[in-house]
């Protein structure tokens, strides 16, 4: 039982984030809109935004599944910050992880000059995209995961190790199959984080139709010159983003 | 309830009045709301002080950007005064919109110059050398302003540009050029001079076959028509020209 006045600024609220999603839908060109999403710039931009969030989502689950299994399951000093400081691409602005990368991974980054020995170049390649999805989302993998793990907690794992499995078998038979939900709704959570991904993108990685401009950048790029075009691909990101949301619940609810 | 609702209605409204409240008394002077495009970011600062010097109480409030995102914001209701852009394109298209107070008038010109990192690795000399297999080079996507000058000018000197990235303004092409990232990118011969020693720009002659105009107008249903007028015609004055020479700017 809440108070009914409460009812009021929670309405508010709900306008406030539900009525600019309105206003996208009412705005579309619907008569053109088949043809504005399928332009050989949109399909372009839609088939790399999803190739590149996939593969960030990938390396979010190699990479993130382990951090958040450190984090959860040992403790050591400084765990703590450390867990803030992995944590911290979730309130860096963007654009600010952008400029990190590259003065890590750039020509003239702190690793730039290893890269360019070994013969890669990171700058203005698809590559770049995905490590700048990658650095966004990963944190939405580890809380997500990690909060299973701690809910989840080890008795299992204990009783697994009794039994006499190896801590590689109970990792295999017991956490992973225990903490998949977690782990799904994070990587879905991720997924759509890298979709969305637009700042450190375009600091890092430039923009070039087919290799380096994601769907974020095409519509930045479309509102100056084709509203109606900018308007329809924002759609179609609201629709990803709606079916992401209803697939993160439906898997993290029982 | 009812009451309640009122108390929500008014909460509602409370930032707008704050805002107008501030506004009413932060200043007995007047002020105009200058929008200009980014590439003038320097030269307008400079002529704002210059004119609120001469004009005692003025405030000149300065709002920079893409001319063509300006001009999206003053064709929703943006509470500028004066519109200086980039380019003819985005200024006529304010004039369609029956958006501007005056005729617009030209106040500068200004053209493209090649932008290398301190040290050129990349040996760039000539605009031909820009399209070379391996060069890095980065330019203004062609829905912009400077990228379709780059556009232009390399069909005019029949060389076909491969850049590695189409960036959405000139600052972002400097931005990878002053970074090292790229070998080489196409400004405004402005934006190389604004940057010191952070880059080196290279001038070439085809560049002179793609010349950027900028127009000036106040904006329509102004409420500070003559002090816009008076900031137009000082942007135009000797000193106001001065000032853009200054910068690199061409005459009209």
């Amino acid at each position: 039982m809440i108070p009914r006045w409460l009812f009021v600024p929670a309405a508010v609220g709900a306008a406030f984030v539900l009525l600019p999603l309105v206003a996208i839908v009412a705005r579309v060109d619907w008569a053109a809109f088949p043809e504005l999403i399928t332009s050989e710039a949109s399909k372009d931009a839609l088939w790399l935004s999803l190739r590149t969030s996939g593969a960030a989502t990938l390396l979010c689950i190699a990479f993130g599944t382990p951090m958040a299994l450190v984090l959860a399951r040992t403790s050591f000093p400084g765990q703590g910050v450390l867990r803030s400081l992995v944590l911290l691409p979730l309130v860096l602005p963007p654009v600010v992880g952008g400029i990190a990368l590259l003065y890590t991974f750039g020509r003239r980054g702190l690793l730039g000059h290893e890269l360019d020995v070994l013969g890669i170049q990171v700058a203005f390649s698809t590559t770049a995209v995905v490590m700048a999805q990658t650095f966004v989302a990963m944190p939405f993998l580890v809380v997500s995961l990690e909060g299973a793990l701690r809910t989840a907690g080890g008795r299992y794992e204990a009783v697994a190790a009794s039994l006499g499995a190896g801590p590689t078998t109970a990792f295999r038979r017991v956490t992973l199959p225990l903490v998949m939900p977690g782990l799904v709704s994070g990587a879905v959570l991720a997924f759509a984080r890298a979709l969305g991904e637009f700042g450190a993108t375009i600091t890092f990685a430039g923009s070039l139709q087919g290799v380096t401009r994601t769907l974020p950048l095409e519509i930045y790029q479309l509102r100056e010159t084709d509203v109606d075009a900018a308007v329809a691909l924002s759609l179609v990101l609201v629709v990803v983003a709606v079916l992401v949301i209803g697939l993160a619940r439906q898997r993290s609810s029982p | 309830m009812r009451k309640l609702l009122l108390a929500a209605a008014l909460s509602l409204l409370l930032p707008a009045t704050a805002c107008g409240g501030s506004d009413a008394g932060g200043s007995s002077g007047d002020t105009l709301t200058v929008y200009a495009a980014a590439s003038l970011t320097a030269s307008f600062g400079t002529i704002a002080d210059r004119f609120e010097a001469e004009h005692d109480g003025v405030d000149v409030k300065l709002s920079f950007g893409g001319s063509s995102d300006l001009a999206t914001q003053i064709q929703n209701g943006a509470p500028a005064d004066v519109f200086a852009s980039a380019d003819t394109a985005t200024m006529d298209d304010l004039v369609g919109a029956r958006l501007t107070g005056a005729d617009p008038e030209d106040f500068a010109t200004n053209v493209l110059e090649i932008a290398v990192p301190p040290g050129n690795p990349a040996g760039i000399a000539t605009f031909q050398d820009l399209g070379k297999p391996g060069v890095q080079l980065v330019v203004c996507a062609p829905e912009v302003p400077c990228g379709a000058a780059a556009r232009g000018v390399a069909d005019q000197a029949g060389v076909t540009l491969h850049p590695v990235s189409e960036e959405q303004s000139v600052t972002d092409v400097l931005g990878k050029v002053t970074s090292g990232e790229a070998d080489a990118g196409l400004v405004y011969v402005t934006d190389v001079q604004a940057a010191g020693d952070q880059v080196v720009g290279i001038p070439f002659p085809e560049a002179s076959s793609v010349v950027n105009v900028y127009p000036i107008a106040p904006v329509a249903d102004t409420d500070q028509s003559a002090l816009a007028r008076q900031f137009i015609d000082f942007v135009l004055s000797p000193a106001g020209q001065q000032v853009l020479k200054d910068a690199g700017f061409g005459a009209p």
